[in-house]
């Protein structure tokens, strides 16, 4: 796949990002709820390379945490969701009308409700449980896949090429990997792309509501609301989610190259 | 126009039945005994014991299958019982409408001041071409990777806390309700400027467009007479896709700006646990949703009627 400038940034941008997670929490002495009440708040330093918060905390550890937990949150939401709904796409125009009218039925359903309301609800039956939060967003996120799979599929199936392939006998995977797959590789690839960062948004919004991952894990959104009321103390610990965040995101929507 | 509100309805019903269902998994998934928790809420704390919950239980025949249980909870549903908070007391039905007004305040603000951004920015960089086309398109893709809540944060450090231009949060006069609504309107006009640039880029270009300028009419009429509708309706049809984002957006800014709407009921009552509170906020939401969906399906079908043939 041949990337382009604004995409190579993106990929470094999250690279950068996944580098700092997993070198930050292996070489780290400090955990991520360890205390040290002699020093709160202090500015970045030598011993503590971002500072601590209000706990005294080492910023860096629960910086290389959050912005880990944030990562696979959206690498498995992103794999769960393209690989449902590409099947599911696939299948849709595969296997007949009966099929089809079921997965719409079932997508309707899903679309019917905003994303964040359907996240929230889940997040509500089980508060500050990382498998729920996945198993919601992965729900809300499928819908997308399936639906530009379909329909690029349909057309595909029709193709003289996918039909020959068919009469000469080709099974079903090879006909999805040389016919179907090359027609909406790009379109998901994208879809992932947004949709990681989407991911990752919606675990910071739900942790910035208070009903996400719950303390003392290190969490985007939550490390932002908790440092909030310290700004002027200490601007440099609030800035920190707040800008790793937009990277995070910076870093996806650049990736993903054409626009929504 | 009927299949149209046919397909509509029936998303409606799906909404109640997809938001009953999750909140009465929700209500039984809870731990302890429900009879106890209902007594408690009835009766105070103090007052709950065997004798209370066992005549709850009877009251409200809790002892019966889940299937009842959930067939009740639906019939319920479908005739707006939608029974009191647990925190409060009060009348959900009662509690949504007051929060119902401040949310629909929030969001018809915003949308007024998005798309007072968004229409003349992309139709400027769409007629002025680069390099402000370059210089805007930039920015907002750089405002895109915001969060709604991290804007939110930054105008509350910049001029509630640091100029002191606006209260931080709270509502009540005018000034309450710039900071919320230009956050919710600066991150739905970041993405929707791009829409009215390419919407506007390809009228300018078309062949019609290039006709008419040709025959020698201004570049105002023009405009009037062969760009706004065809610019509009892309955009219009836009504004029903931003609809999500517009009301996650709510839920977040509300939460931020501590303002009394839908969104910061629900997050608060999801905290409390309060099930009826979440149930009738997310059917409040999910129904708002629909009902402007169906709104801006039909606009833009008054705007460019052909689309009623293909339907």
């Amino acid at each position: 796949m041949k990337l382009t400038t604004s995409q190579w940034l993106g990929l470094s941008l999250l690279v950068g990002l996944m580098a700092f997670a997993v070198l930050g929490s292996v070489f780290t002495p400090y955990t991520v709820a360890q205390q040290d009440l002699n020093s709160v708040m202090t500015p970045p330093s030598l011993t503590h390379w971002l500072g601590t918060d209000h706990f005294g905390r080492s910023m860096l550890s629960r910086m290389a945490h959050a912005v880990g937990l944030s990562f696979a949150l959206s690498l498995v939401c992103v794999l769960t969701s393209s690989l449902i709904g590409t099947a599911f796409g696939v299948w849709a125009v595969w296997g007949g009308k009966k099929v089809d009218n079921a997965l719409s039925v079932a997508v309707n359903v899903l679309l019917a409700l905003p994303g964040l309301v359907v996240v929230l609800l889940f997040a509500a039956i089980a508060p500050g449980s990382f498998l729920v939060l996945y198993l919601a967003i992965s729900l809300v996120q499928w819908v997308e896949y399936f639906r530009v799979v379909r329909a690029i599929t349909q057309n595909v199936i029709q193709s003289p090429a996918r039909q020959s392939s068919q009469m000469m006998g080709f099974g079903r995977w090879y006909q999805f990997k040389r016919h179907i797959w090359p027609a909406i590789s790009p379109s998901v690839f994208t879809l992932a792309a947004f949709g990681g960062a989407n991911a990752i948004l919606t675990m910071a919004s739900l942790g910035f509501v208070s009903v996400g991952i719950q303390p003392p894990l290190a969490e985007l959104g939550l490390m932002s609301v908790a440092l909030f009321p310290y700004y002027s103390e200490a601007p440099w610990l609030l800035a920190q989610p707040l800008v790793v965040i937009a990277l995070l995101i910076l870093g996806f929507h650049l990736l993903a190259g054409k626009r929504a | 126009m009927k299949t149209l509100l046919f397909k509509r309805a029936l998303q409606l019903l799906t909404v109640v039945w997809g938001v009953g269902t999750l909140t009465f998994i929700l209500m039984r998934s809870l731990p302890g005994d429900m009879a106890y928790r209902i007594a408690a809420s009835r009766y105070g704390q103090d007052n709950v014991n065997a004798q209370a919950a066992q005549m709850v239980r009877e009251e409200l025949q809790l002892d019966q299958s889940a299937f009842v249980a959930y067939w009740h909870w639906l019939t319920d549903l479908l005739q707006f019982k939608l029974g009191d908070s647990l925190v409060s007391g009060m009348p959900v039905t009662e509690t949504l409408q007051h929060m119902l007004g401040h949310s629909l305040l929030l969001a018809l603000a915003g949308l007024m001041v998005s798309i007072l951004i968004a229409v003349p920015v992309g139709l400027l960089c769409a007629w002025r071409g680069n390099p402000l086309d370059s210089i805007f398109m930039g920015l907002s893709s750089v405002i895109r990777a915001l969060p709604v809540f991290v804007i939110g944060v930054l105008f509350i450090l910049l001029f509630a806390l640091h100029w002191r231009w606006f209260p931080v949060a709270g509502f009540g006069s005018f000034s309450h309700l710039v900071l919320p609504a230009f956050t919710l309107a600066l991150s739905l006009a970041a993405v929707s400027n791009r829409v009215v640039r390419d919407s506007a880029k390809r009228a300018f270009s078309a062949t019609f467009y290039q006709f008419s300028k040709v025959k020698g009419l201004p570049a105002w009429q023009t405009f009037r007479r062969h760009g706004i509708r065809n610019i509009a309706v892309p955009v219009v049809a836009f504004f029903g896709i931003q609809l999500v984002s517009m009301i996650e957006g709510i839920v977040m800014v509300e939460s931020l700006f501590s303002w009394p709407g839908i969104g910061h009921g629900l997050a608060h009552a999801i905290f409390a646990r309060d099930i009826p509170v979440i149930q009738g906020a997310a059917l409040v939401m999910g129904v708002l949703f629909v009902f402007l969906n169906t709104l801006v399906d039909m606009l833009c079908l008054w705007i460019d009627p052909r689309g009623a043939k293909t339907e």
